[in-house]
């Protein structure tokens, strides 16, 4: 159990402190990446309460491919701009009540759900699954996402497939005058198209372009 | 004490398998340099040692020594963090390779989702080295190589869902033995040229290295790192791709399965079996390098999200309703 807690307290300790980073440092492209740290950390927090699946699946989403987009977007920006610091300049101060308010809400949440699953258990159905403690959570998780909530995971995945549309609607537009290439142009060119073979006679040569 | 017996053996089983995995990258490095020479009439490295085989020894070394230099405008920090975290993450995903029924340092029921996660933040390395750089051409390399990356990524996804899909398990032990019958090279032919193709892609082999297209790029996101640096870089690149043989061998070649299970080839140990496919993917891995021209940068986006992506999915369709109809799903 020792080294279980230690484990346990490093992750979390380095997950809060990156947290804190992700806001703290001046830097843009290293509060991306002591986001990754987060991610990697939480991600490692799952796999240490037995859920693997959730573990990987953080890495493969958040880390693998969200945080990349996040890093594609902020390495664009010029960084050498934001030199403002932590709650220094008089603006950033300003917002700081609107996020206590937002920090409390959040936390209140957190602790009714929490204190809701300790202290009234049977408010949430987590028996069936200290039952088949056997099968793999890969299985269980499977087990009950495509069964009971299967509606929910449909409207969830339709809501995805909406948000991505319409992100495509509102960044496409049809410029004019854009110079493409068309691949079937290109892969169906004949030979003859572009060499012919001729005679000429000396004196005369060749008319081209006629 | 009990704790620090645990560990010793930990350490020993992890150093029997990391210094494997690394002699045998020196000498893909080689067999990588011979091919590509033998196809094009050249001779190739074969002066240092027999056959040439010591020359990646020979010029790990001369990096060794050789001077590390840091930009004066970089930053430093993620510059030296950049090659060991491809390194890292190069060598970190051997743990769960199955080289026999037994031999596996983490057998672990998420395997093929390690596996793929660790993949996916290989990418990482690169941009961190080609922002922390501060130089256009580096840059431009990271930039290229995160798009490409993400984009292949999505294809090999669905692919292992593929094979997941005739496994019933994502623990790799489960999918080799799920194998013994029909290796899934057969039925799923298609998947594993386009898993092969992206491969190439995820690893920024030619001829889908434009992130270091050394005629554009000047060798891109590597273009400022120099010495041992340099070295891990390249090292970890080839330890990818010989973790892309790899998982390609244990996804569709049936890993370490001997090919026909009748008596000589019975006798031959699993771990060779899987050395022969890995070496056999890898030789293929160098053919195309030396006989394909490079891609040209849009070509290669529409080729992952406008044929790879819509092929793998239809497969997964075809492949589900093919196991539902002919009641051949796993149950387990």
């Amino acid at each position: 159990m020792i080294a279980h807690s230690i484990f346990f307290y490093t992750f979390s300790i380095i997950a809060i402190v990156s947290a804190i980073m992700v806001t703290a440092s001046k830097n843009t492209v290293h509060s991306v990446f002591f986001l990754i740290l987060d991610f990697i950390s939480i991600s490692c927090l799952f796999i240490m309460i037995g859920a693997e699946f959730l573990g990987m699946i953080m890495l493969i989403v958040y880390v693998g491919a969200v945080a990349v987009l996040f890093l594609f977007v902020v390495m664009m920006l010029n960084v050498a701009q934001q030199k403002n610091q932590w709650f220094s300049s008089e603006d950033s101060s300003k917002h700081i009540p609107v996020g206590l308010i937002i920090g409390t809400v959040i936390f209140v949440e957190l602790i009714i759900v929490i204190g809701g699953w300790k202290f009234k258990p049977d408010l949430f159905d987590i028996n069936n699954s200290i039952e088949s403690i056997k099968i793999s959570n890969t299985h269980s998780l499977g087990q009950v996402l495509y069964t009971d909530y299967i509606h929910v995971f449909q409207i969830s995945g339709m809501i995805l497939l909406v948000a991505m549309i319409g992100a495509i609607v509102l960044t496409f537009r049809k410029r004019e005058g854009v110079k493409t290439q068309s691949y079937i142009k290109q892969i169906s060119r004949e030979r003859s198209d572009g060499v012919s073979v001729l005679k000429v006679e000396s004196n005369k040569g060749v008319k081209i372009d006629d | 004490m009990e704790y620090l017996s645990i560990f010793f053996d930990e350490v020993y089983k992890i150093i029997f398998l990391l210094v494997p995995v690394l002699v045998s990258v020196a000498m893909i490095v080689w067999l990588d340099r011979r091919v590509w020479a033998f196809v094009q009439k050249r001779q190739g490295p074969n002066v240092v040692g027999p056959f040439g085989l010591l020359q990646t020894i020979a010029d790990a070394l001369k990096y060794v020594f050789k001077e590390i230099i840091i930009p004066s405008s970089a930053n430093k920090v993620i510059f030296i963090l950049a090659p060991i975290v491809t390194m890292t993450l190069a060598l970190i995903a051997w743990a769960v390779i199955p080289f026999s029924a037994t031999q596996v340092l983490a057998d672990i029921n998420v395997g093929i989702l390690y596996l793929f996660a660790v993949s996916s933040l290989g990418v990482y390395g690169i941009i961190m080295g080609g922002w922390a750089s501060n130089s256009k051409y580096p840059f431009l390399g990271a930039i290229r190589s995160a798009a490409q990356m993400v984009s292949y990524e999505v294809s090999i996804g669905v692919i292992i869902i593929n094979v997941l899909l005739c496994v019933g398990s994502l623990n790799l032990n489960d999918i080799v033995i799920a194998q013994q019958d029909l290796w899934f090279v057969i039925p799923l032919f298609p998947m594993f040229i386009i898993f092969f193709i992206s491969a190439l892609a995820e690893t920024n082999r030619p001829p889908f290295d434009l992130p270091e297209a050394e005629a554009e790029l000047v060798a891109g996101y590597q273009t400022e790192y120099s010495g041992m640096m340099y070295a891990m870089f390249w090292l970890g690149e080839y330890a990818n791709i010989l973790l892309m043989c790899a998982i390609g061998s244990v996804l569709f070649l049936g890993g370490w399965l001997s090919p026909l299970e009748i008596y000589p080839f019975t006798l031959v140990p699993g771990p060779v079996w899987l050395i022969l496919k890995i070496l056999l993917l890898f030789f293929l891995f160098a053919l195309v390098k030396a006989i394909v021209p490079r891609y040209r940068y849009d070509q290669l986006m529409r080729l992952g999200w406008k044929v790879f992506l819509p092929i793998s999915l239809i497969w997964v369709v075809l492949t589900a309703s093919f196991l539902f109809y002919f009641n051949l799903l796993p149950v387990n």
